[in-house]
């Protein structure tokens, strides 16, 4: 970013413009893919692609939104991939997750700039969007696989939801954590910046880069 | 197209029950297709492409007598060639009028998303509503038999509807009433079977094909279109005709097993969150959680 943000005193910038912007393309892309998924996953369903426009519309614009999807995905590993590799301190953290699900977060070794749970979120979306890739190009243009290559047909049949199932219990616990669990980090992702006490109860680890005067915590 | 004197008995994609189910029975109609008779000489084809008024594409020269290498969105009844050489030497034509089979398990109709896209009479007949179709393609990878094929300008997916318009009315496909050799026959299920095995017999006993049979593969619970073959332990040999089609296994996996655990884990998955969120609230600090100083 050239122009910093100007962010209120307390706070702490944690996604820069450009980062939720990202964010906010996956997220939307994503919402339409799954909407429009889900009407073809199931006939009970199917009303789904209607609201959406019909079902014509819904399997036209599906395989363009899981592009957009993709390219989000995709630009969010450049952003994000350096940060989000597994420490010594992860293996501890998913060791006492325990700890984290009920709530017990003082008992918990101190998270980074994300914590382990963030990092598999990422991971998992991740790996995901490559597998959606490569078996939606398959569904997008089935009557170009020719009859001799029909077994791709049938991998990318089973594989595509299967892939699609994993992101939507990714969603779920994103959207859980993000919306109702971590209460500051949906503004966040919204306006950018959180209060400084947000950080050094969310990730300590972080708090103690940026209090301690590190050279640039964001690389 | 939808054909009034036609009671449906599954729908693709549908949710509930199905209209007007076992208002009425019908016989199971069915082709029978003597390849041992068959003379290629492609009326069929042609009484296919009038009937059902199909605009004529180019056709591709391959060295042999078959119009194109596979059926077409617009060409759905094609008569595949090949010249097969026996072990004793003999040359063999072999010749096989092809089209959609019309299964009783419908791979197309099981793997279609799109509610009532395609359909199954009670009499058997297979057929895509054009109107409903919303052309993803899912029918052309659950038929075992290479059939419906997408057109990319309408992108709506079509196929051989076995003149189910003329059947309503009484009357036969149009490929059969074109056949100058009398190798199609048309009629119950019941009888082209028996009509079937009777010329397959004549062809173990009085002819030179011991291995003469009919084809009407179990896999998709028998087909609505069945082959008199002279050698019917390598149904291969006629254009690719599989030994034993079935319904792909992936697909059955998808619409079964699968579905049924990704509901019960996106339901549980909801659920599992709304009542931790009960148990155990928001991650509020410590001041939220004991205002005034901790206990």
């Amino acid at each position: 970013m050239k122009h910093e943000q100007v962010l209120p005193p307390g706070n702490v910038l944690r996604y820069t413009l450009n980062e939720r912007i990202t964010h906010w393309v996956a997220a939307g892309s994503y919402i339409y893919l799954l909407l429009t998924g889900l009407a073809f996953w199931s006939p009970w369903l199917f009303w789904l692609a209607m609201i959406l426009g019909g079902g014509q519309i819904s399997r036209l614009l599906h395989p363009w939104a899981g592009l957009i999807f993709f390219l989000s995905v995709a630009y969010m590993y450049k952003l994000w991939a350096s940060q989000m590799g597994m420490t010594p301190n992860d293996k501890a953290w998913m060791d006492s997750v325990g700890h984290y699900i009920r709530n017990e977060d003082s008992q918990m070794p101190p998270a980074g700039r994300y914590n382990t749970g963030q990092k598999f979120l990422f991971w998992g979306f991740f790996w995901c969007a490559i597998a959606l890739l490569l078996t939606g190009v398959v569904l997008w243009v089935p009557n170009w696989i020719p009859w001799s290559l029909r077994s791709l047909r049938y991998i990318a049949v089973i594989l595509h939801p299967i892939a699609a199932l994993l992101t939507i219990a990714l969603f779920l616990i994103h959207i859980y954590m993000g919306v109702f669990a971590e209460r500051g980090a949906f503004s966040a992702m919204i306006r950018g910046y959180v209060p400084a006490a947000f950080i050094r109860r969310f990730h300590p680890g972080w708090y103690e880069e940026i209090v301690g005067n590190s050279p640039s915590p964001r690389k | 197209m939808s054909q009034a004197a036609l009671r449906i008995q599954k729908i693709s994609g549908h949710a509930g029950s199905i209209p007007g189910e076992d208002t009425q029975r019908q016989f199971t109609v069915c082709k029978l297709v003597d390849t041992t008779t068959c003379i290629g000489c492609k009326a069929c084809e042609v009484a296919c492409m009038e009937w059902n008024d199909l605009p004529f594409g180019e056709t591709v020269f391959d060295n042999s007598y078959q119009t194109m290498p596979e059926t077409r969105w617009n060409y759905w009844n094609l008569i595949l060639f090949n010249e097969h050489e026996r072990e004793d030497g003999n040359m063999m034509l072999l010749m096989r009028k092809d089209q959609c089979m019309h299964c009783a398990e419908p791979g197309c109709l099981e793997a279609c998303p799109a509610d009532g896209a395609i359909v199954q009479y009670t009499n058997g007949v297979v057929d895509f509503q054009q109107d409903k179709c919303i052309g993803c393609g899912y029918c052309i990878t659950g038929c075992p038999f290479n059939i419906p094929k997408l057109n990319k300008e309408t992108k709506r997916v079509y196929k051989c509807t076995l003149c189910s318009d003329r059947v309503s009315e009484g009357l036969e496909p149009a490929c059969i009433k074109a056949c100058p050799t009398g190798c199609l026959h048309f009629g119950s299920k019941d009888d082209m079977k028996l009509l079937a095995e009777q010329r397959a017999k004549q062809l173990r006993e009085h002819s030179n094909y011991p291995d003469a049979g009919v084809y009407d593969p179990a896999g998709v619970g028998g087909t609505g279109v069945i082959y008199v073959l002279h050698d019917a332990k390598n149904p291969e040999l006629y254009g690719g005709l599989p030994a034993n089609p079935r319904v792909p296994r992936s697909v059955r996996l998808w619409k079964g097993p699968l579905k049924w655990l990704g509901n019960v884990a996106m339901i549980g998955g909801v659920l599992g969150l709304a009542v931790h969120y009960l148990r155990y609230g928001p991650k509020e600090s410590e001041e939220e959680r004991h205002p005034g100083g901790t206990p």
